[in-house]
C-alpha cells in the first residue's frame, strides 16, 4: 500500500496560481511541488540532508567532494554524460553544498522534467566512484579552495572566525574542508559518505514551475519511488557549550584594508509558530543595514566615515545554531579599535534607546515588497523551500514568514539586541593586512610561445 | 533502468520551440529618449532601467574614474533630498534602486511595487536622481575616498589584477584600456565641476534608453517615460568611440602573493552588432562557453585537474570587446595549464568544432532559450541591451533561428577572421617568472 498525503497551501493573497503540494513517498522521500505558470520552464532540485555539519574530523570537505563526484558517472551513465544529456536538452545544471545540505538542480523547459528526474534517481543509487577520476577531481577541489578561500583575505577571516566562535559544534569546520584533509582524502572516503547519506529517505525533491503537481508526483514515484529506503546513521546534536567570555583572533593575510568581523551566538528558528526571537533578530539586521542609509551605513560610512562598508546579517533558517554578524571594512587612516568602538556604540544605542516606529515600518515595507519580488525567480522560490524543509521547518513556516515578521514590535527588537548582542556571546576577528609586495610587471611585447 | 530507450523517446517527441512571443513596444519620447516596453500583469511590480552611454570609455583624458564617480553620485543627494532621505524614501515603499556600470553603459534600475502609493513615491525618487543630482561637495569627497579604497582593496585580488592588466594589454591607448573604476590619482583630482559637466553631456534625453517591464499599461508606460525624459538635458548624442586596433602578441607577468596564478589569454573580439555574432557565440560554446560541455573545461579540468574554472567568452560591446580565455591554477603548474589552454584554442581555430559538437551546442542554446526570458528581470536586461545597442526589435524572436543557422564552416571562418593564435595577449598574475 502506498501512503500518500498531500496538503495544498494557498500562499499569500495575490498569488492564487502559486499552490504548493507536499507529499512523502513510501520510501520516505519528500516531494514538494510549487506550480508557477508564468513561463514554460521548471526547476528541479534534489536536496540531501547531509552537509559539512555531518562530517568527521580528518575528512572535512567530504560532502562537497562527493558533490563533485556525483557528476562522474554511474553504472549506466558514463562519466560526463549526466551534464551532456542535460545540456543537449537545453538545460542548465549544477549543485551546491552547504553546512546543512547538498543540493543538485536542473533548470529546463517544462516538458523535460522526466529526464532530470530519471538521471537524478539513477545517481542517487548507482554512483560509481573510480580511483582515477577521484584523483583528478580532488585536485580540482583543492584549486577551488585556493580560489575561493586561500587567496581571498575576507574568506580566510570568515573561516577562522567560524573555527573560533564554535568549539564543539561542527559548524566550526569549513564547508570546502581543511586543505590537509583534502590532501589526505581518498576515493573510499567519498564512497563512505555516499553510502551513509544518499538514500531517498534522506532527500527532498523540490520542483517549481509550469508543471502539474499530479504529473510531477507520478514521475517521482516512478523514478525515485523505486529506490529502497535505507537506515540512516543517528545524528548527535553536538550542541555548542555556552560561551564563557569574549573571543578575539587576528588573521594576517595579503590585503590592503583592515576588516572586522563580529559574530554573536544567537538562536535559529526551531518552533516557527512559537519562537519570536529569530524574527526580531531579522528585523534588527534590517534596522542596522537594510538600506543604504540604515544605522550602520549612516553612522559609520556616511557620518563618521570610519568605514568604507558595513553590514549586519542574520540567517534564522538552519539545522544548527545561528550567529548574528556584523562586518566592516576600515576607511584608510582610521583605527580598527575606533571602528569596533563605533559599531558597539550603535548597538548600545539600540539596547538603551530602542528603535523608532518609522525604522520598524521601513524594514517591514522592505520585507513585504521583497516577498513579491522573489516571485520573479523560480529558482529562488524552490531554493527557499529546500532550505526550510532541510532545516526541519515546514513549507507553512515559509508561507507565513511575512506575517510573523510583521508582528514584531519595536520592544521585541530592543529586547533581542539586549539579550543576544552581549560580549560573552561575541567572537571578533580582525584582518591584519600584509603587504602585497608588488614587483614591477614584466611586459614582453611580441614574445612568441612555442606551443 | 532502461535509460537508452527513455532518451530516445524523449527527444523525438518534443517541439523545440516553446517560446511565447514577447511583444516589445517601442517609441521615442518628445525629448528624444528611446523607450522599450513589455506589458506583463502577472506580478504586481514594475522594473525600469534607464541606460546612458556614460561608461568608463567616456572618461576624458586624465580623468579616469569620472564616469564611475558621476554614476555613483546620482543617488547620493538629488532634487534637494539628501542621500539619507533618498535611501529612506525608497526603503519606506520597498523599492530597490540600483545601477549597472561598465565600459559602455551607465544605468539606473528601479524595482517597485505597482500599488499607487508605492509606485508614485519610487518614481519620484528615480526622476530626481536622474534629473537633478545635486553632487554635494562633502559627499563627493566621501565617495572619492570610498572609490579609491575599493580600488586599493581590489589590488589584493589576483583575478581583478589580471583582468585590469588584460584590458590594458589588449587595448593600449583605446578608451576600453583603462579600468572601469578609474585611477586613484585622477579620482583624487576630480572636482564638482567635472562631475556636473560629465553629467550634462552624457545623461541627456537623446542619449537615454528607457526600458520598462511589468504591471502597467502602455499609456502608463508612455507617461512614465515622458516624465523621466522630461527633466533631462537635450545634449546631443555622444560621438562614436574609436575602433580598437588589433593587439599584437604580448606576455605580461605580475608577481602576486597568491597561491594560484590567474591566467588570461585573448584578443580583440567582436562588437555587439557584428555580423559574425552568432557563429562566434555558438562556436565559443564548444570552445569554452558551454561549461562542462566545452573543450577547455574538458582539457583543463576534467582530464588534468588543473583548475576549478576554465572558460572562454566573447564580450560584445559597442566597439569590439574582448575575446577572453581564463583559468586559475596553483603556481607550480601555471605554465603547464597555460600550454594546454593555448593548444586547445589553437586546435579549435585550426579545425573548428566537429558536427557533433556543434549539434550539441545548438541543442543546448536553442533548447535553453526559454530560460533566457523566464523572468521580468531577465526580460528587462534584454530590453536594455536591445535598446542601448540598437539591435532589431525582433532580436529575441529570431534568436533561435539564427543559432540554428550556424554551421561548422561559419564558425571556422568567423574564428579564423578574429583570432590569430600567434597574436594572443597573455597575462599571468601570481607566478611572475618561468615563461617558456
Amino acid at each position: 500500500m502506498r501512503s500518500l498525503w498531500a496538503i495544498g497551501l494557498a500562499l499569500l493573497a495575490g498569488s492564487a496560481q502559486a499552490t504548493l503540494t507536499d507529499v512523502t513517498l513510501d520510501n520516505g522521500m519528500r516531494v514538494i511541488v510549487k506550480e508557477d505558470h508564468r513561463a514554460p520552464v521548471m526547476v528541479s532540485q534534489v536536496w540531501y540532508r547531509a552537509g559539512s555539519m555531518d562530517e568527521f574530523n580528518g575528512t572535512t570537505g567530504a560532502a562537497h567532494v562527493l558533490e563533485h563526484m556525483m557528476f562522474k558517472g554511474t553504472k549506466d551513465v558514463p562519466p560526463g554524460e549526466f551534464s551532456k544529456r542535460i545540456a543537449a536538452a537545453g538545460g542548465r545544471e549544477n549543485a551546491f553544498t552547504s553546512r546543512d545540505h547538498t543540493a543538485y538542480f536542473q533548470q529546463m523547459q517544462k516538458d523535460r522534467l522526466e529526464l532530470a528526474m530519471q538521471l537524478e534517481a539513477d545517481r542517487m543509487a548507482n554512483l560509481v566512484i573510480s580511483d582515477a577520476l577521484f584523483a583528478k577531481e580532488i585536485q580540482v577541489v583543492m584549486e577551488e579552495r585556493r580560489l575561493r578561500t586561500d587567496d581571498q583575505a575576507q574568506s580566510v577571516v570568515y573561516e577562522r572566525l567560524m573555527a573560533a566562535a564554535y568549539q564543539a559544534h561542527p559548524y566550526r569546520r569549513p564547508i570546502i574542508g581543511w586543505m590537509d584533509d583534502l590532501q589526505n582524502m581518498t576515493a573510499q572516503d567519498a564512497r563512505d559518505w555516499y553510502a551513509r547519506w544518499y538514500a531517498p529517505n534522506n532527500a527532498t525533491l523540490v520542483v517549481a514551475g509550469d508543471v502539474k503537481a499530479d504529473a510531477v508526483i507520478a514521475l517521482a514515484r516512478r523514478y525515485f519511488g523505486a529506490l529502497p529506503a535505507r537506515p540512516l546513521p543517528a545524528r548527535k546534536p553536538q550542541a555548542e557549550p555556552a560561551q564563557v567570555g569574549q573571543k578575539r583572533i587576528v588573521v594576517k593575510a595579503p590585503a590592503q584594508l583592515p576588516y572586522l568581523l563580529m559574530a554573536w551566538h544567537a538562536p535559529s528558528l526551531k518552533d516557527w509558530e512559537q519562537d519570536t526571537k529569530p524574527y526580531a533578530l531579522q528585523i534588527l539586521a534590517g534596522v542596522l543595514s537594510g538600506n543604504d542609509s540604515a544605522r550602520l551605513q549612516k553612522s559609520l560610512v556616511k557620518t563618521q566615515q570610519i568605514a568604507v562598508n558595513a553590514s549586519a546579517g542574520y540567517d534564522a533558517v538552519a539545522r544548527g545554531p545561528a550567529l548574528f554578524m556584523i562586518d566592516a571594512t576600515l576607511a584608510p587612516g582610521k583605527s580598527v579599535a575606533a571602528l569596533e568602538k563605533a559599531i558597539r556604540r550603535e548597538l548600545q544605542r539600540i539596547q538603551h534607546d530602542g528603535i523608532s516606529e518609522s525604522e520598524l515600518a521601513r524594514v517591514k515595507a522592505q520585507v513585504i515588497a521583497a516577498d513579491v519580488y522573489q516571485r520573479d525567480s523560480l529558482f529562488y522560490q524552490a531554493m527557499q523551500l529546500g532550505e526550510y524543509v532541510t532545516a526541519g521547518l515546514p513549507p507553512e513556516a515559509l508561507a507565513r514568514r511575512v506575517e510573523k515578521l510583521r508582528a514584531v514590535t519595536a520592544q521585541e527588537v530592543q529586547a533581542a539586541a539586549q539579550q543576544w548582542l552581549q560580549d560573552d556571546r561575541l567572537s571578533v576577528a580582525e584582518l591584519d593586512p600584509q603587504a602585497l609586495k608588488p614587483q614591477p610587471r614584466r611586459a614582453v611585447p611580441g614574445v612568441r610561445h612555442a606551443n | 533502468m532502461p535509460i537508452k530507450t527513455f532518451f530516445f523517446a524523449l527527444f523525438l517527441g518534443l517541439p523545440l520551440s516553446a517560446q511565447a512571443a514577447l511583444v516589445i513596444q517601442h517609441w521615442q519620447t518628445p525629448q528624444g529618449a528611446r523607450v522599450l516596453f513589455v506589458e506583463s500583469h502577472e506580478l504586481p511590480m514594475l522594473d525600469i532601467s534607464v541606460d546612458f552611454p556614460a561608461g568608463s570609455a567616456r572618461d576624458p583624458a586624465g580623468k579616469a574614474g569620472l564616469a564611475q564617480l558621476t554614476h555613483g553620485m546620482l543617488d547620493q543627494g538629488a532634487g534637494g533630498l539628501s542621500d539619507t532621505a533618498i535611501a529612506h524614501r525608497l526603503a519606506d515603499v520597498g523599492a530597490v534602486l540600483a545601477g549597472n556600470f561598465d565600459r559602455d553603459r551607465a544605468s539606473a534600475t528601479l524595482r517597485t511595487l505597482t500599488s499607487a502609493a508605492e509606485r508614485t513615491a519610487a518614481l519620484d525618487v528615480l526622476a530626481r536622481v536622474l534629473q537633478q543630482p545635486d553632487f554635494p561637495q562633502a559627499v563627493i569627497k566621501r565617495e572619492q575616498q570610498r572609490l579609491i579604497a575599493a580600488i586599493r582593496e581590489a589590488e589584493a585580488d589576483p583575478g581583478t589584477v589580471a583582468d585590469k592588466a588584460f584590458y590594458r594589454a589588449l587595448y593600449g591607448t583605446h578608451p576600453y584600456a583603462h579600468d572601469e573604476s578609474g585611477d586613484p590619482a585622477a579620482i583624487g583630482r576630480l572636482t564638482r565641476g567635472d562631475l556636473q559637466a560629465f553629467y550634462r553631456t552624457h545623461y541627456s534625453a537623446p542619449n537615454a534608453v528607457i526600458s520598462l517591464m511589468g504591471d502597467i499599461t502602455r499609456a502608463e508606460a508612455g507617461a512614465i517615460a515622458e516624465r523621466l525624459a522630461g527633466g533631462l538635458s537635450g545634449a546631443a548624442p555622444v560621438p562614436a568611440l574609436p575602433k580598437p586596433a588589433l593587439a599584437a602578441a604580448s606576455d605580461t607577468r605580475i608577481a602576486h602573493p597568491s597561491t594560484q596564478s590567474h591566467v588570461r589569454v585573448g584578443a580583440v573580439g567582436m562588437a555587439r552588432n557584428d555580423p559574425d555574432f552568432f557563429p562566434l557565440f555558438v562556436g565559443n560554446y564548444v570552445l569554452g562557453g558551454g561549461g562542462f560541455d566545452s573543450r577547455l573545461m574538458r582539457e583543463v579540468r576534467d582530464k588534468r585537474g588543473y583548475a576549478y574554472s576554465a572558460y572562454s567568452y566573447f564580450m560584445p560591446m559597442r566597439e569590439a570587446g574582448p575575446f577572453q580565455l581564463g583559468l586559475q591554477t596553483k603556481l607550480e603548474q601555471t605554465d603547464d595549464a597555460l600550454k594546454v589552454a593555448r593548444e586547445t584554442v589553437r586546435q579549435f581555430i585550426a579545425d573548428g568544432p566537429s558536427e557533433a559538437e556543434l549539434t550539441q551546442a545548438k541543442s543546448n542554446l536553442t533548447g535553453g532559450f526559454p530560460l533566457r526570458i523566464d523572468s521580468n528581470r531577465k526580460i528587462l536586461d534584454y530590453l536594455a541591451v536591445i535598446g542601448f545597442y540598437q539591435l532589431p526589435l525582433d532580436y529575441l524572436d529570431t534568436w533561435v533561428d539564427r543559432v540554428n543557422a550556424v554551421d561548422v564552416a561559419a564558425v571556422k571562418q568567423a574564428f579564423a577572421r578574429r583570432i590569430d593564435p600567434d597574436q594572443l595577449v597573455t597575462v599571468v598574475v601570481g607566478r611572475a617568472g618561468g615563461a617558456r
